[in-house]
């Protein structure tokens, strides 16, 4: 019998089981304890969730592993961490510790200013952000097994979350009507790959999974994702940045999975002390966003 | 025609429903107890475990599911699912459903990259090896004497049949063959539509 690891199949797929979960950034085993506890489907491994990487500024890179391995040995659920865009060693470093998905992410200050990393190449499966279908598609033709919005992580506002898939569902939904002359020159437009462009084209998805990310800290937030077509909802500082934690994490969950009840959505709100504190990012200056970082 | 309901509180469930919906069966997805009327069976997706079983828990889903497949309802799980429908998870959490007399490992074939395909023969599905996908998959450590082995990997039992209760290791819906599917319409839902109802 013969078997293959590191498959596209088995990378792909990977991501299909994580639908319509709720993926959460954890900075130590109690807070992985806690998420797993709460239902989400996986837990995103880091010294610092991305508000906290915002105030303290600087260069924000790969978690201690030492933290990595303590989550990985307090919960059962998959544990994915970031590397920085490009990093090829932090990526090769969270392959060697086993960790289930790696996130090239914006969030941390990327490493190269013209290539991400070859993620072909690895038998783990990565995550990257993206801001619209060229880029999504990008990241897919270097070997993205899943794509995630940028949103612009660590400000608990949604706007931008929202941005990125309307602008994404919104691309596809055009490229489905286009003819084939079309889609060359839309592939050249886009800075995509003919090939895939074509598969969306042909299929009106993205060829990988594509959850919502960057802003959301709120039930309601996670649902409004799902209804704009999210597979599936990370939430960052959303968790462990508001007051009660265990029970906004639950809400957080529920409401993913019953996106569409509405009464359920509002009961689940209730009480549920304030979500973090968020920024209007209009106070935000451009060297501070973080999703313009990627190429 | 034919009713599946599909368990979509978390994961590929809506692989299952294409699946089962090019097979030219009418499905449904489960999320509340409301959904589980009139169905002539119930698939449990692949996804994670602990978040299923959580919702399902949460949402009354637990006991009602449980009477159905106890009073003659088939049902199928495949990875999560799987681990959803044993009587013992071996790591000594509590069981979800518990209507299958296995005992389940969860994730013991490694982390994700330990994730592999493979061609498993599985006998009941004909002659031609099934392209299975296995994710950070279960295997079943041991059955009751009622339980049936379809298949196995390298010794690790990864299918199983007991009575109406179907239930494998790896995931089917991720592939285009739809052999195990049809072996579930066609060997279990269909001679159970005269018994049951």
């Amino acid at each position: 019998m013969a078997t293959n690891v590191g498959t596209e199949r088995v990378k792909r797929g990977m991501a299909e089981m994580q639908k319509g979960g709720v993926i959460m950034d954890v900075i130590n085993a109690e807070q992985a304890k806690i998420a797993e506890a709460a239902g989400a489907c996986a837990v995103m491994a880091l010294e610092r969730v991305p508000s906290d990487i915002r105030a303290a500024g600087g260069v924000a890179r790969m978690a201690d592993p030492t933290i990595i391995e303590e989550v990985m040995k307090a919960v059962s659920i998959p544990v994915m961490a970031k590397c920085r865009i490009g990093h090829i060693v932090e990526a090769r470093i969270l392959e060697s510790l086993g960790v289930d998905y790696i996130d090239e992410s914006e969030v941390l200050t990327p490493a190269d200013d013209k290539y991400h990393v070859d993620k072909r190449k690895f038998t783990v499966p990565f995550v990257c952000g993206a801001r619209d279908l060229g880029e999504a598609l990008r990241r897919i033709a270097e070997g993205a097994s899943m794509i995630r919005t940028k949103g612009e992580p660590g400000t608990g506002n949604i706007i931008e979350a929202v941005k990125h898939q309307r602008m994404m569902q919104a691309k596809i939904r055009e490229v489905q009507n286009m003819s084939t002359d079309e889609l060359y020159a839309e592939a050249k437009n886009l800075g995509a790959p003919f090939e895939l462009l074509l598969e969306v084209h042909n299929t009106g998805k993205l060829p990988v999974v594509n959850f919502a990310a960057g802003g959301v800290a709120t039930p309601a937030d996670a649902a409004l994702m799902m209804e704009l077509g999210s597979d599936g909802v990370f939430v960052g500082s959303g968790i462990f940045k508001s007051e009660n934690p265990e029970k906004f994490a639950r809400a957080v969950v529920q409401a993913t999975t019953h996106y569409q009840d509405y009464e359920l959505i509002g009961e689940l709100s209730k009480g549920l002390g304030s979500p973090m504190k968020g920024i209007d990012l209009n106070t935000l200056r451009d060297e501070e966003r973080m999703a313009v970082r990627g190429w | 025609m034919m009713k599946i309901g599909v368990v979509a509180v978390q994961g590929a469930f809506r692989e299952h429903q294409r699946m089962l919906n090019q097979l030219g069966v009418d499905t449904i997805e489960i999320k509340r107890s409301q959904h589980l009327e009139n169905l002539n069976g119930i698939v449990l997706p692949g996804g994670e475990s602990t978040s299923i079983g959580k919702l399902m828990r949460e949402y009354g889903l637990i006991e009602p599911i449980r009477e159905m497949v106890q009073q003659g309802t088939p049902i199928f799980g495949t990875c999560a699912g799987m681990i959803v429908m044993a009587k013992t998870i071996s790591s000594g959490e509590e069981p979800h459903l518990a209507v299958m007399d296995v005992t389940v490992s969860r994730n013991s074939f490694g982390r994700q990259k330990d994730s592999f395909e493979a061609d498993l023969d599985m006998d009941v599905i004909g002659s031609t090896p099934f392209p299975a996908v296995f994710i950070r998959a279960p295997h079943i450590e041991s059955v009751g004497e009622n339980v049936r082995v379809l298949s196995r990997y390298q010794g690790r039992i990864v299918a199983v049949q007991e009575k109406h209760c179907l239930a494998i290791s790896f995931h089917p819906e991720l592939t285009d063959d739809s052999r195990i599917h049809q072996y579930f319409l066609e060997k279990i839902v269909q001679p159970s539509l005269q018994t049951v109802r």
